[in-house]
């Protein structure tokens, strides 16, 4: 495996054509949007399956109750719209007709986080994984790359249940060799002196700064945690054992999401320093997406700086 | 054209619907808590469901063929649990664990504990959009059943309600079956002063429902609906019948206090009297 990000793909084309694929594969198999399926990609399945594609218009919560009436027929369906309103403005009926109800739904929301861009504050959900997390049921899988997507959109049909995919608008680097499995880590560099813990758009960041850290004689551990929830439990208490400090990165609150998830876990098994990078309880605006990131705190020199604290903070640099 | 219902089945169904509405009485007064005035206003309709209109075999709830039911106004399970149980979906006894830790009688419906319930309900607006995926996979699948949704009319204040409703409409689900169960009242008051939703009928037929008003405490007439409905193969049939809040017991008929109300034990035996109190006296 590469220790560096590769070439920028777009996580979006990755799941239309695994939806494609799987519509192959599985003629039960239903899908919906919600008139977004050129910008979700489902509109590739609804040219291909017209029959069993479901473009609803803007209803998402009414969206989630139908997928959740046919699921219980015994099919497997998947939902798309934006990540604002697969997990905002539907939350309740995500909670109740699929949650609840045991419903066989995957939604795989696009544009999740600050990297939506332009659009601004309003469709720049940072809050979402925290959401979908404490439904009990729930599979949550944030993707860091095009490879991760693909399997992802595979492994959650082979599995019974509700599950969200979180995507995001922007193509991001393949840092991954799509090696994807539901409930685990993926460890994309060794480490010994931290470990960084990163989700979706920020793995490629932690890559490229623990290959910086690297010309200094600092060993850094990257995990890319996409199984968000079921959480890799063992492989986080590895780290902190191995590496004994651990750096969370994540394109979400810092209130609700993975840092959240890590700390408790760790507060609670194995205590070590645990600093988070994210974004802090404020809403997005409009602007360039990247620059976005670096504005919010997410920037490479903030991830840098947070790694170097945790560094001193172990003795192990000065 | 009315179907012939012989005399004898509109009595027993009557009969039926009574010793429906006695168990209503007997579970909130035993869990004291649920919503009698909803379940009695509804008994009726999912009496009628139950016993007449639904192809459903209590030895086979999970054939690929039966007839679907959501109820969607999920707070009216006493009148639910007490027609299943008589219809022998359940065992008449464990009515009386109705809310208690540990029961298969939920609050509100739930569809992992019990047989014949297919979906779990509570939070409104939600019911009628899984009667519309349901109904979508018995267009996709070729088969032959029916899917009926039971919603309340506070929940017709929901904007998901409407949502549903455009997508039945818009889809033209003639396997689809709306019943509002429209007593006029919600927790806090008549739903007309707190947020009107009438004109309910011109509604529903702006959304492409073929409409039928009726009294939903006649048999006869929500028979005649139901013929009517599977008669109609262009769109969805929406059924408003118009029901009395607490209906068959006097000191709840209209009282919106018995929304989400126990009986006290007095309540409930004067109640379990004006409803013909089964000869075994059992309460």
């Amino acid at each position: 495996m590469s220790a560096l990000p590769g070439k920028p793909e777009s996580l979006r084309d990755a799941y239309g054509q695994a939806l494609l694929a799987l519509g192959e594969r599985d003629p039960n198999l239903v899908v919906f949007d919600a008139d977004l399926s050129g910008s979700t990609r489902t509109v590739l399945f609804g040219q291909k399956f017209p029959d069993r594609f479901f473009n609803v218009g803007v209803m998402e919560p009414t969206m989630m109750s139908m997928a959740a009436g046919l699921a219980l027929q015994g099919r497997t369906v998947y939902a798309s719209t934006f990540a604002v309103f697969a997990a905002g403005q539907a939350y309740n009926f995500v909670r109740q007709s699929i949650c609840y109800n045991r419903a066989n739904v995957k939604i795989v929301a696009t544009h999740g986080g600050l990297l939506v861009g332009a659009d601004g504050g309003t469709h720049q959900i940072v809050e979402d994984i925290g959401l979908m997390c404490g439904l009990p049921g729930m599979t949550v899988i944030v993707p860091a790359d095009a490879p991760t997507t693909r399997a992802a959109t595979f492994a959650i049909a082979e599995r019974d249940g509700p599950a969200y995919v979180r995507l995001t608008r922007e193509n991001l680097p393949t840092v991954t060799d799509g090696s994807f499995a539901i409930g685990k880590a993926a460890e994309l560099r060794s480490g010994s002196d931290l470990t960084i813990v990163a989700v979706g758009s920020l793995v490629a960041r932690a890559l490229e700064v623990a290959e910086e850290l690297s010309q200094v004689g600092v060993s850094v551990r990257v995990l890319d945690f996409a199984s968000v929830k079921p959480f890799d439990a063992p492989a986080l208490l590895r780290a902190a054992r191995d590496t004994g400090a651990l750096l969370v990165l994540e394109e979400h609150s810092i209130l609700t999401g993975v840092g959240a998830l890590v700390a408790s876990a760790v507060a609670e098994n194995y205590p070590v320093p645990v600093r988070r990078v994210g974004v802090p309880d404020l809403f997005g605006e409009s602007g360039e997406p990247w620059s976005l990131l670096d504005r919010y705190g997410m920037s490479k020199e903030r991830i840098r700086d947070e790694a170097w604290e945790l560094l001193r903070g172990r003795g192990k640099v000065q | 054209m009315p179907e012939v219902v012989p005399d004898e089945v509109i009595r027993s169904l009557e009969a039926t619907a009574r010793e429906i509405r006695r168990e209503v009485i007997r579970m909130t007064f035993a869990a004291q808590s649920g919503h009698p005035g909803g379940s009695l206003s509804v008994t009726d309709l999912l009496t009628a469901l139950v016993f007449h209109e639904l192809k459903i075999d209590p030895a086979k709830p999970t054939d690929p063929d039966r007839d679907r039911l959501v109820l969607s106004k999920g707070h009216a399970s006493p009148a639910m649990y007490g027609a299943l149980a008589l219809r022998g979906f359940l065992p008449r006894e464990e009515l009386a664990s109705f809310r208690q830790l540990g029961s298969r009688l939920q609050g509100h419906v739930d569809r992992t504990k019990l047989p014949y319930i297919e979906a779990s309900t509570g939070c409104l607006g939600q019911g009628i959009g899984m009667a519309v995926g349901m109904a979508l996979d018995a267009r996709l699948r070729r088969a032959s059943y029916r899917t009926y949704a039971v919603i309340g009319d506070g929940e017709c204040q929901a904007g998901p309600t409407w949502e549903a409703l455009m997508a039945g409409g818009h889809y033209r689900l003639a396997n689809l079956v709306v019943i509002l169960d429209r007593n006029g009242l919600e927790t806090d008051g008549p739903t007309e002063s707190i947020m009107g939703i009438e004109p309910i009928a011109e509604k529903f037929r702006a959304f492409r429902y073929h409409t039928i008003e009726i009294d939903g405490h006649s048999f006869p007439a929500i028979l005649d609906a139901f013929a009517e409905a599977r008669r109609t193969t262009d769109g969805p049939t929406a059924i408003v019948a118009r029901t009395v809040k607490g209906k068959g017991v006097s000191f709840m008929e209209g009282k919106h206090q018995f929304h989400g109300k126990a009986p006290t034990k007095a309540e409930a035996e004067q109640a379990l009297v004006e409803l013909g109190r089964a000869p075994e006296g059992r309460a």
